[in-house]
């Protein structure tokens, strides 16, 4: 039987989920002896080359490109796992849902106290740049997500646990230090 | 005639004195039922539904429902686990919680709950209503975003002359509890302290206090809500 086949992508967060993926230390030696990586900053695959098993989702969705990428994750893969409370339910970037996208577009570019070297006050808006969105969006709202893990960033022995569950098909044993929300 | 009764939680055999209600008798019996706006010593409202209860096949708010002769209780089961989950996931769902950014988390009883009926993810769409923070007082930030409307730091924070410090404001959907900026000008800093211990979320905090108890060493860290609680 070929290895799973796993992908990953952060959207917006950052990177933290990731580094906890790295954080599970020397197992990522069986890791990579348990699974082969597709579409991932881990090697740095740009496009998906085949169908995938495991998606890993770190971050909400602020911008249409992060639409654009979930959306292709979800087509190229049979699972999809929102890491993180960014993921989840949109995490600190969030903050900036129920202030409208004009204000923190000043508070950014022109008003606030550290926007000193824009002199003459431009606001980027070219074609090129992804579309923000109204607010921060968690994933679940965008696509269907089968699994969640929680944590800021998620406990390394968390998303450890979840990825041999799911390729072994054991249960999970999810003991109680490491289902956190922060 | 006696004053004990005696009563069943999940068919253990239980007993207390006449008059209790359920959730301290059940403590009594080294039995935890969750609970959220009630506070030992202060008359129940039974606001937060949290430990709701069945007997007799009707859910029941236990912090409000004194112990009868003979009372069989279902606390602890599939159903009723369910049902305060639910509770849960709509509290996280209608303010804005971002734990990882909250002074409270780790000490929070609101999460604590969250983490032992494991709510991986609310089931509800996020509500992210607008909210303000309001740090105009002395000691005192009323962070609005976390504030579950439990009334506890109304009934318990009151001034020499038994003033409340806190008070609602508006009615339904925009229903507040609010500071006065008038007594909280005139507060002690160990009142201060008192109301943010009394506040189970991170919606009372007292300034400059943040984040004082390294993360592995809070209270909800390695060990559930409740798991103190021992015959
Ligand atoms: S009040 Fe509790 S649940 Fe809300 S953000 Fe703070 S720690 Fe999380
Ligand atoms: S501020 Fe805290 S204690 Fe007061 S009603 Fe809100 S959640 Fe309850
Ligand atoms: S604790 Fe009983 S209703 Fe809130």
């Amino acid at each position: 039987m070929s290895k799973p086949v796993i992908a990953t992508t952060s959207l917006a967060g950052c990177f933290g989920c990731h580094m906890s993926i790295l954080d599970i230390d020397e197992r990522i030696l069986q890791l990579i002896e348990l699974v082969e990586f597709n579409k991932s900053p881990v090697d740095d695959i740009k496009t998906f080359t085949k169908p995938v098993d495991i998606g890993i989702i770190e971050g909400g969705c602020c911008n249409s490109e992060n639409v654009e990428v979930l959306k292709s994750f979800r087509k190229n893969c049979k699972i999809l796992i929102s890491l993180g409370e960014c993921a989840i339910m949109g995490g600190l970037p969030a903050l900036r849902n129920g202030i409208p996208i004009e204000e923190c577009l000043h508070e950014a570019y022109i008003g606030g106290p550290t926007v000193g070297l824009n002199k003459m006050g431009i606001m980027p808006n070219d074609d090129e740049l992804p579309m923000l969105l109204d607010k921060v969006y968690p994933c679940h709202e965008i696509v269907k997500i089968d699994y969640f893990l929680p944590g800021c960033p998620p406990r390394a022995d968390l998303i450890w646990d979840a990825l041999v569950a799911l390729i072994t098909g054991d249960p999970m044993k999810l003991p109680y230090e490491v289902v956190k929300f922060d | 005639m006696s004053n004990l009764i005696k009563f069943k939680i999940d068919g253990v055999e239980c007993m207390t004195e006449r008059g209790k209600f359920i959730v301290e008798a059940a403590l009594e019996n080294g039995i935890f039922i969750p609970t959220l706006c009630n506070m030992p010593g202060v008359k129940p409202k039974g606001s937060c539904r949290i430990c709701t209860v069945k007997i007799n096949g009707r859910l029941m708010t236990s912090c409000t429902t004194p112990v009868a002769d003979g009372m069989e209780v279902e606390s602890n089961s599939t159903e009723i686990n369910e049902l305060r989950k639910s509770i849960v996931e709509l509290l996280f769902v209608s303010g804005n919680h971002f734990c990882p950014a909250c002074e409270k988390s780790g000490n929070c009883e609101l999460q604590a709950l969250g983490y032992l009926y494991q709510m991986m993810v609310p089931r509800y769409p996020y509500e992210f209503p607008l909210r303000e923070v309001d740090a105009d007082s002395p000691y005192i930030i009323k962070d609005q975003n976390r504030c579950i409307l439990c009334k506890r730091c109304i009934k318990t924070i009151k001034d020499e002359q038994g003033r409340s410090l806190f008070a609602f404001r508006d009615r339904g959907h925009r229903l507040e509890v609010v500071l006065d900026k008038e007594l909280a000008a005139e507060m002690t800093p160990e009142l201060a302290e008192l109301a943010m211990k009394n506040c189970p979320v991170g919606s009372i905090l007292v300034k400059e206090k943040g984040f004082v108890e390294p993360i592995g060493k809070r209270k909800f860290d390695k060990t559930a809500i409740g798991s103190d609680v021992k015959l």
